[in-house]
């Protein structure tokens, strides 16, 4: 049997080329260790009853010479992304049962370059939460303690690919649901450019936020799935290309450390003392590490809670019990729509909806969301200017290692889980987060943020950093 | 300006979500926290001395060439299968007037 912890995607691509094993011995490998392990860890809401067909397809084109970057290799999908024919529900009651249409472009663009979608993961209601403790369905167990969240809101992507189950998985981003978990799994999680993945086919939380992005063991299989995925869309008027953002520097391994930031309340002790190791990591490897000052920057966790919210309120007006999802009979025609989004939505989507209804009405609009957006050039002007001088910024991706259950129940403290990821949502700015340094036997991140369109300069120092 | 148990019942009203009582009372304790933080954002865009450079983002609205994206009918049945109610190829709603 295959040992699916001893792989990457690179191995497995070439081991299947060499046919050293097929897609269908490989998907089997993973369908097992599924049913191994995830009873116990809950990272998978359903697994696909065509996954074998997939691999056999995936045989037959391995067998017919045709080369692709993820023919063969078993992927999971977090569960807000259409996969048409098959259910996909956001982690929301409000959409049990739901059959989606037609493909995501990310899905296609996977399924084009041969992957085998294995299953769709457990996230947080519609990608709304730190911890996937708010999915309808389940919650999910960190595979490196069980008695604690893997991180969310992509918490069942990053856990299915820390628990050996697949070789790679696919999240989304909205203020560090990629990058939050992969720190506390202990895998590489990207969140590239705004618009550099097609959103055509994500289920929306916040528009101008949302990103897709790989879970991966390695710097370099994570590359691979972005490749795959990334590109300009006619069906997603957002998406960008290669051209969008023009390079304005040299790669000359300069990193910036907003130091005043990183030393904040409320940063664990052994994450300051990670941070310190990867600092040296980084400058035993050549790099120049130097101090910047980013004051703006702090403020797009409050920027965010604005923002996110407003547009969740807009976003979320779709689902009335009328065209899909679930329907709760009311009295009349309007008492249908209250009875179905109060039963249906979730406590958390529930509170967002409220929040962002209240940010957008007249009288405070431009006290906070005219103010938040405003922030929000800031903050873009302020990271773009630092990119002048440094080709990265380094934070860690958490304050802490991941929690207990239950342990962060008011809803501001969750937040505060997102203090060092927003900002590349709030700016657009890719970011990686790096496995690196443990909490007792709880794995940590390092974050690296690029410019706009500089993912080339998060893969090399990543692998710069974790030796590849 | 603090959150009351009644403005939160208006706020759901308008963004058609029933909830209960009880849950209004700590909706208005929670949303005061947050706003509390959140307000925060006031302190930094409040420099309108500050230069904002050209620097933010590049994008703008892209548009199609208006037509017909596909044959008209091709998805009807696709969609309206995942429709709670429906009789033939319409969607049932109850009576509006």
């Amino acid at each position: 049997m295959i040992d699916l912890s001893k792989l990457t995607i690179k191995s497995a691509a070439e081991a299947l080329k060499k046919k050293d094993f097929s897609a269908r011995e490989i998907t089997e490998a993973s369908l097992n260790a599924i049913k191994e392990k995830d009873g116990e860890v809950h990272a998978f809401l359903e697994v696909f009853d065509d996954a074998l067909f997939q691999a056999d397809e995936a045989d037959r084109r391995i067998a017919d010479g045709e080369e692709l970057s993820l023919l063969g290799v078993p992927i999971a999908i977090k569960d807000n992304m259409l996969f048409s024919g098959h259910c996909s529900t956001a982690g929301s009651k409000i959409l049990e049962g739901f059959t989606a249409p037609y493909d995501a472009t990310a899905i296609k663009k996977l399924k084009e370059a041969g992957a085998i979608l294995v299953g769709r993961t457990n996230m947080d209601e519609f990608a709304m939460g730190s911890s996937t403790e708010n999915s309808a369905y389940s919650v999910t167990r960190n595979p490196h303690d069980l008695g604690r969240v893997p991180g969310g809101s992509s918490g069942g992507s990053a856990a299915a690919l820390a628990g050996e189950m697949v070789l790679g998985s696919l999240g989304s981003d909205t203020g560090g649901s990629i990058r939050q978990p992969a720190a506390h799994c202990g895998v590489v999680g990207l969140k590239t450019t705004y618009g550099r993945v097609s959103r055509h086919g994500l289920i929306a939380l916040a528009s101008s936020f949302d990103q897709i992005g790989p879970f991966a063991k390695t710097v370099t299989d994570a590359e691979i799935i972005y490749d795959a995925i990334k590109g300009r869309d006619s069906m997603d008027s957002t998406s960008i290309d290669e051209s969008t953002y023009a390079h304005r520097k040299e790669y000359e391994k300069v990193i910036g450390v907003p130091r005043a930031f990183v030393e904040e309340e409320g940063v664990s002790a052994a994450v300051r003392k990670n941070f310190d190791e990867a600092v040296e990591k980084f400058e035993s490897l050549g790099y120049k590490v130097v101090d910047i000052s980013l004051p703006s920057v702090p403020y797009s966790l409050a920027a965010y809670y604005i923002i996110l919210p407003a547009e969740v309120s807009s976003n979320l007006a779709r689902f009335d019990g009328v065209k899909y999802g679930l329907h709760v009979d009311g009295e009349n025609s309007i008492d249908d729509y209250f009875k179905t989004r109060g039963e249906g939505f979730g406590r958390e989507t529930r509170r967002r909806l409220i929040l962002g209804t209240y940010v957008l009405s007249s009288g405070y609009y431009d006290a906070y969301y005219g103010k938040a957006q405003k922030a929000k050039e800031l903050i873009t002007s302020e990271l773009r200017q630092a990119f002048r001088s440094v080709d990265l910024i380094m934070t860690p991706t958490t304050p802490a290692s991941a929690f207990k259950f239950g342990e962060k129940s008011n809803p501001l403290e969750m937040y505060l889980e997102d203090i060092f990821t927003v900002h590349a949502n709030v700016s657009g700015c890719p970011a990686i987060s790096l496995p690196f340094g443990k909490e007792g036997d709880l794995p940590l991140g390092i974050e690296l943020t690029a410019d706009l369109g500089r993912e080339d300069n998060l893969f090399m120092a990543g692998k710069d950093f974790l030796g590849e | 300006m603090p959150m009351d148990k009644e403005k939160v019942l208006n706020l759901a009203k308008l963004a058609r979500i029933d909830i209960a009582d009880s849950e209004a009372d700590r909706l208005a304790t929670e949303f005061d926290a947050i706003l509390g933080y959140v307000g925060e954002v006031k302190e930094i865009s409040k420099a309108d001395s500050l230069q904002l450079t050209a620097d933010s983002f590049v994008l703008k609205n892209v548009m199609r060439e208006d037509g017909e994206p596909h044959e008209p009918g091709i998805y009807t049945e696709q969609i309206l299968s995942q429709a709670p109610q429906r009789e033939g190829d319409y969607l049932k709603v109850k009576k509006i007037l």
